[in-house]
Order: structure tokens, then sequence, then C-alpha cells
């Protein structure tokens, strides 16, 4: 029977992967010199089954390599070697390695021998720097035992009287033989006891046998190895064809046997691991040929049980419904409502089910953040201790991967331009040694919102602003509030490290995080006071497939906008409605010119509203600034299911989706950031006309 | 046909432990620890137990006692999976009361040839 080992392969390199993180985790989280046994083990376990899983699935690089890792770490466990610091960045380093050949094989690329031999050699080398490191790597050594291959064997099998309660059998033991060669067998039944004595628990009986055939002697060993502490056994070989006399088994002799049993199995077994490589290696290629990666995700038990409950209630309510129209009478009109009202309660509840399915709690994200810090502060000489809250805090899995980039920058920058270079400088503010970030995330009302935050010097506006000016991103005469200034950090081209470091400040930094978050749905705050340390806020949607949106209405058409880019909806009034030369039409609210887009004119709808004064605006931001939309009317406000329009459809500016309202029309959802831009060619381009502007 | 109790936390070892099995006709009932398994071999009747040594919540050794305390378990055949690196833990296990061990890495068709000798 052969199976093909490949369809184990995903499950494989997830656990695997996962396993890397546990170990990671772990190791950073080990206290040098005093490390908790419980914690080691969880490292050595999580190894451990890398190992056994890559042996067994043919990545034998992986294995063999692993394998170093786990007698290092076998030896922290047992005490035997101290949890020292290089030790720890040497396991740290072996685990980017792991990681890095797992995924090579998994994408089937080639490894990077160099750095693999290296990190092996530099194991192998702590591994034998200590004199009770005893690798098992030395039973590979082990000489070809003596071909002891004789006609035939002589065995005397007397199995102890607890050998059933290992779970074994003689019978098993004695087919086994049988299998070998010509077997004989003389049952020796005088330990057996009187009939009325007899425990059935127990074995009394003994054997003698011979075996004939080419029969090697570490077959044999095979065969008993299970029982060989759970019976007394004396194998010799068959002289000649002559049956020679049965000794009784000294105990020296059989010590001795013993001894050679071990020396024996312990060949057997680097034997067998041999021809598994073989093995393994075919494996390998076949694998080769059916390497697909198919996204999976994990689900607890009780949220796919939460999900199936719900279909049921869901059928129940059908039913119910469907009964009801069989024979519907005006007269039960009241069960249909209440029938309709449970369904779009149970619709609403799978809805939301089936939507934390795709959930997964932050910390998948967070996770990460130890292991870069400690890195980081290494590299950056300074002393920083990360902080971690709300890990358990879920987001949507597509939310989760493309928020580590941007949180990663963040933290970054905390480090290195937030935190205090110098301890001096931060006992002579007061503040303790070590400099702390903090990593928080909580749910508030649909939004998760991520904090980052540090206790370092905080944002130096004058020195920002200066840059700004320098840079010419601003006026020098402008008027800008501390939040104003904060907000030129997220400028293109902006960076206020004096030394571009290696760290942060290539100047593709800040700007590049706010178009992530933006394009995720989200948007970023800066909170700093001058040195008391800075806190970047990021807020983002829950998930990426469902929005909510305000429903508007140009015309005949309906368009939906994402509720969390609009600052307000007012109603017009004439004379606020200023079309200035050059700068296309612009709306005066509070003191501030806000351009207004007729979405009328942007999407060409016929019989849209002519007079101002029954229109609405809807004035929205993005990438921080100001637009207001000019709508028909103003209507309910609704989660929406988006669907693409590049899958559907093809691009469209200014739309970034579609989908289909409680009344199956087609409903566009705006594209925010899309607009501002268009706001911006409009002013750059229209014409400079005076008077009131035309209506669509 | 017989039913096997496999143990492992390594859900690709499991799959494929189970997968093996159960392309050879036995029944297969799969859990991720020792303490999942106890649970398990309480609630039915199984003929034979294949299980990791290292596992969380309850290792393999500690399995072993405990269904080998169990008076439906007193005979029933026990086989870790272990490592060549760890002679020790196949004394411990047998300590313990297991019946025997497979070592990793193994393929497929070791594992069957060695359930089927086991359960003859």
């Amino acid at each position: 029977m052969t199976i093909d080992m490949s369809q184990f392969l995903q499950t494989f390199y997830e656990e695997s992967f996962e396993g890397l993180e546990v170990m990671e985790t772990g190791l950073l989280d080990l206290d040098i010199g005093a490390a908790d046994t419980e914690e080691i083990n969880t490292i050595f376990r999580a190894a451990h089954s890398i190992k056994g899983g890559s042996g067994t699935f043919g990545l034998n690089e992986v294995a063999s390599f692993t394998h170093l890792m786990e007698t290092l770490l076998d030896e922290l466990r047992d005490g035997r070697r101290d949890v020292s610091q290089p030790v720890v960045d040497l396991l740290l380093h072996s685990v980017d390695c792991l990681r890095e050949m797992l995924t090579a094989n998994q994408n089937e690329e080639a490894l990077d021998e160099e750095r693999i031999n290296e990190l092996k050699a530099q194991l192998d080398a702590t591994l034998k720097g200590d004199d009770s490191a005893v690798t098992a790597e030395a039973t590979e050594t082990v000489q070809e035992a003596g071909e002891a291959v004789a006609s035939g064997w002589h065995i005397v099998f007397k199995p102890h009287p607890h050998l059933f309660q290992t779970g074994n059998d003689p019978l098993r033991i004695l087919r086994e033989l049988e299998e070998l060669g010509t077997l004989n067998v003389n049952a020796d039944i005088s330990a057996l006891p009187p009939f009325t004595e007899i425990n059935p628990e127990e074995s009394y009986l003994a054997w003698t046998m011979e075996l004939l055939g080419n029969v090697e002697r570490a077959t044999l060993d095979d065969v008993f190895a299970w029982v060989e502490d759970d019976c007394d056994l004396e194998i010799t070989p068959l002289a000649g064809p002559e049956k020679p006399a049965a000794e009784a088994p000294s105990p020296a002799a059989l010590k001795q046997e013993g001894k050679a049993d071990e020396a024996i199995s312990g060949e057997l077994v680097v034997e067998r691991r041999k021809t598994d490589r073989r093995g393994g290696d075919r494996r390998g290629g076949e694998r080769r040929k059916s390497g697909s990666d198919g996204g999976s995700i994990r689900v607890a038990i009780e949220k796919v049980d939460a999900v199936i409950n719900l279909v049921g209630e869901l059928v129940i309510t059908q039913s119910m419904l469907s009964t009801l129209g069989e024979n519907f009478d005006m007269g039960q009109l009241q069960k249909l409502r209440d029938g309709l009202g449970q369904l779009e309660r149970n619709t609403r509840e799978l809805q939301e089910d089936v939507m934390r399915m795709r959930m997964l709690p932050i910390s998948f994200v967070f996770n990460r953040f130890p292991r870069l810090v400690h890195d980081l502060s290494n590299q950056l000489g300074k002393q920083v201790q990360l902080e971690m809250s709300g890990e358990s805090t879920e987001v949507d899995k597509t939310v989760t991967e493309k928020l580590t980039d941007p949180l990663v920058h963040l933290v970054r920058n905390s480090m290195d331009h937030g935190i205090e270079p110098s301890v001096e400088e931060r006992l002579a503010a007061g503040k303790p040694e070590v400099g702390t970030v903090w990593l928080n995330a909580y749910h508030k009302g649909g939004n998760i919102v991520i904090e980052v935050k540090d206790d370092g010097r905080g944002i130096n506006a004058e020195k920002v602003l200066n840059i700004a000016i320098e840079r010419g991103l601003v006026t020098p005469d402008a008027q800008l509030t501390p939040e104003q200034i904060y907000d030129l950090i997220f400028q293109p081209g902006f960076s206020t490290a004096e030394q571009v470091s290696d760290v942060s400040g290539r100047g593709v930094g800040m700007d590049v995080v706010r178009k992530n978050i933006q394009s995720l749905g989200g948007s970023i705050e800066i909170a700093s006071e001058p040195g008391k340390g800075s806190c970047f806020t990021v807020r983002l949607p829950l998930t990426l497939a469902i929005l909510d949106g305000q429903t508007v209405s140009v015309g005949d058409q309906s368009y939906i906008v994402p509720l969390i880019s609009i600052v307000e909806s007012i109603q017009i009034k004439r004379g606020r409605f200023r079309h200035v030369a050059g700068k296309g039409e612009t709306f005066k609210l509070r003191e501030q010119y806000i351009p207004v887009v007729r979405l009328s004119r942007v999407f060409n709808v016929a019989g849209a509203t002519t007079e101002d004064e029954d229109a609405l605006l809807v004035v929205v931001e993005a990438e921080g600034k100001q637009v207001a939309l000019l709508v028909d009317d103003l209507h309910g406000q609704q989660q929406v299911v988006i669907k693409s329009m590049e899958a559907n459809y093809q691009r469209v500016d200014g739309i970034s989706g579609a989908t289909i309202l409680g009344d199956g029309t087609v409903a566009l959802i705006l594209d925010i950031t899309g607009m501002v831009q268009l706001a911006k060619g409009q002013t750059e381009q229209s014409p400079p006309t005076g008077g009131e502007p035309e209506a669509a | 046909m017989a039913t096997i109790l496999a143990v492992d936390d390594s859900a690709s070892m499991r799959q494929m432990v189970a997968f093996t099995l159960k392309g050879a006709g036995y029944t297969v009932i799969e859990a991720a620890d020792g303490k999942q398994a106890l649970d398990l071999a309480k609630q039915n009747s199984v003929n034979l137990v294949v299980t990791d040594v290292n596992m969380p919540v309850m290792d393999g050794i500690t399995l072993i006692r405990e269904l080998r305390a169990l008076p439906n378990y007193k005979f029933t055949p026990m086989l870790m999976l272990t490592t060549e690196s760890a002679p020790e833990k196949k004394a411990e296990g047998k300590a313990a009361g297991a019946t025997g061990w497979i070592v990793k890495p193994f393929n497929p068709e070791q594992l069957l040839a060695t359930i089927k000798k086991v359960l003859g």
C-alpha cells in the first residue's frame, strides 16, 4: 500500500510555522540564568514535533537541522546547560533559519546551504563545547556489527509473569518468529500452577525454540525488542545440524547478552533511519509535482458549532414560513410578520457568526513584535521593553495580513525616533532606564483600534515644522495647530531622523503606513506630548468583506458612502456656496472652504436636483482632506457586502466596489480617497468661470 | 475491525497515522493530547493505542500509565511513537506499561506492519 504523503504537507507546514512562533515567543520570554523548565519544555516540544514531522514527510534537511536544536534544548531542559544569552540568540537564529528552510521547501525553492551549514556548525560547536553534550549523532558512528548469520538459532524464551500487563502477547512473538523460518517449539509448562491457583492475568509458560533459516541476529532482536526487559531470553546460534545442549542462562551471560542487544539495536535504528532518508528523498521528488498552496484558516470548534446551530434555527424558521405560505389568509398576517422578523434575526446572527469564523485574534500579528523589539533594542543600543494588551481582540484574517507591515513600521519608528537615544537622557527626564513601547488593541464601535505608544521624547513640533518648511511641504508663514504639524509626518518624503538609520527613516516611512491603512478603510492619528511620549492610533474596520455604509441617492441612483469617512451631513444654504475663480466650487463651513463634488456630474446622472436648497452635502474626509459630496437625499445606514468591481466588471475611478441593496438594485460604493483626488483635479483643471454654477 | 486510538499533538502526524490506519480498514479515534485521549478511551472501547510521547497537557507516558490503571485497558496493546534520540523514553514508557514503540520517523508501511503484528 502506498500513501501519498504530500496531502499532509500543508498541515505540516502550518503547524510547523505555528511551532516556530511558539519557539520564538518562548525563547524571548526565557529568563537568562533562571529559566522556567516548563517554558523550555514548551519550546522543546515544538522543536520535537517539527523534527518528527519533517523526518516523516521527507524533509530531511529540516529534520537533521532541528535535531541539533532539539539536542541543545534537551540539555537546557535537563539543566545540563545553563540558559545563557549566546545560546538563546543562537537558537533564535536557528528558528529564523528553520523558518526559511520550511518556506523554501514549501515554495520548492533551493535551500540556503551556506547559512544552514554555518548555523549547523555553530550548533555543533556549542554542543561539543560541553562535555555533557553527548549528541545522539554519536549513534550514527556505530560500526557495522559483525554479521552473525547462523544456519539457525536456539531460543529460550521465558516471559515474566507480568508480561500480559504490558499488552504484549507471547503468541504474537511466536507468530513473528514463524514467519522468519522453520520454527520448532517446545512449550515448558513446568511453572504452571494447579488449576485452582491459576491467575489468568499472569504468564506461566516458557518456550524453547529452534529457528532454522538464514536469519540475522538483529532481526531476532527486533522481534524481542519490546519484551526484552519482561522475560528471560537466551539466543544462541545453532552450531551445526546437531542440537546443542540446552544451557541454563547464567545471570552474567544474560547481562552480556543485554549489552550486545543494545549495541545491535542501536545500529538497527540507524540503519532504519538511513533507509527512511532514501525513501524520503524519493517522496520529496513526487511532492514537488503537486505543490499547491491553498490558503486555510483554523477555526475554533465552538465557532463552527455556533454556525451549525444557527443554520438549524434558520431551517426551522424557513419551514415555519413555508407552512404559513401554503394556506395563507390575512388573519395570519401577524404570524407572517413574526416569522419574517425571526428570519431577519437568524440571518443577521448567521452573518455575524460566519464573519466571526474568519476572525483571528490580533495576537497573530502581535506575536512577532517581542522578537522585533528584542532585535531592534540590540541593534539600536537602546533598552526597550514591549508591553502588549488586548491580544485576544479579534479581527478579520485579511486585515491581520495587511496590518503587519504598517505596525512593524510604527513600532520601529517609536523605538528609533521616540525612545531617547541614551539612558542619561531618560534618567535626566525622570524616566526609568528602560524605555517602553506599548501595543494595545481593542474593539470600538465596529472598528478595531490599535495603539502604538511609547514613553520617549514625544514629537518635536518645531523640528517637524522646520523640516516641512525646508522640504517645501508648507509655506513658512503657515499657521498650524500641533495636530496639523504632527500630520506632516505622513507627507511623502518626510523623515525627521537627522541621520538616516538602518532601522527607519529611509524617507519612505510614514506616508506608506498611512496609505496602507487607508487602503484597508482605516485611519491613523497621532497624539504626542513633548518629553512624555507619543501615541499612534490606528482604526480599522473589523472586516474587509462588509462595510458600514450610508446610502445616498442622486437622481434615480443609489450610492454607498463608507460611514467611517463621513464627517457630517448638512442641508445646503444658498449663499454659502461659492464658485471661486480657478478653485472650482467650494462651500464655506465654519470659516473653511471645502471643495464640492457634484456626484450627479461625476457619474453623469440625469434627473438630479437642480435647486441647491433642496440638496444635501455629505462632508467626507480622506488623506486628511475634506470634500463635500452634493447628493439629493440621505437614506438609511446599513451594512453592505462588498462585491469587487474588478472581478465583475472593471476598475472605475471613484468607485471602490458595488453592493446589492435589499430591493435587488445595485449600488456603487464610493471610493472617498478617489473623490478627494477628483476634487483636487477639479480645482486644478476647471476653467475660471464666474457666477452661479451650472446645474447638471 | 479493531478500533485504534491515535494520539498526537501534531495534526499532520495524526492525520497521517489516521489516514493510514483507516485505509487499512481500522476504525480510528483521534486525540490531540493525553487528556483528550484518556476521556475518549473511557467513552469508547479501544483495541489499540498509538500515542506520541511529547504532548502538552498530558504526555504519552502519563497517558499509558493512566490507561493501564483502568480495568478495561489492563491488557490493551499501547504503542508509543518515539524518536531514536530518546532511548531513556522507551524505558520510561515500558515502566509505565507500554507494549512497545514505533521509532520516528516511520512511513505508513512500517506503521501498518507493526500494527498488524500486534493486533494479529
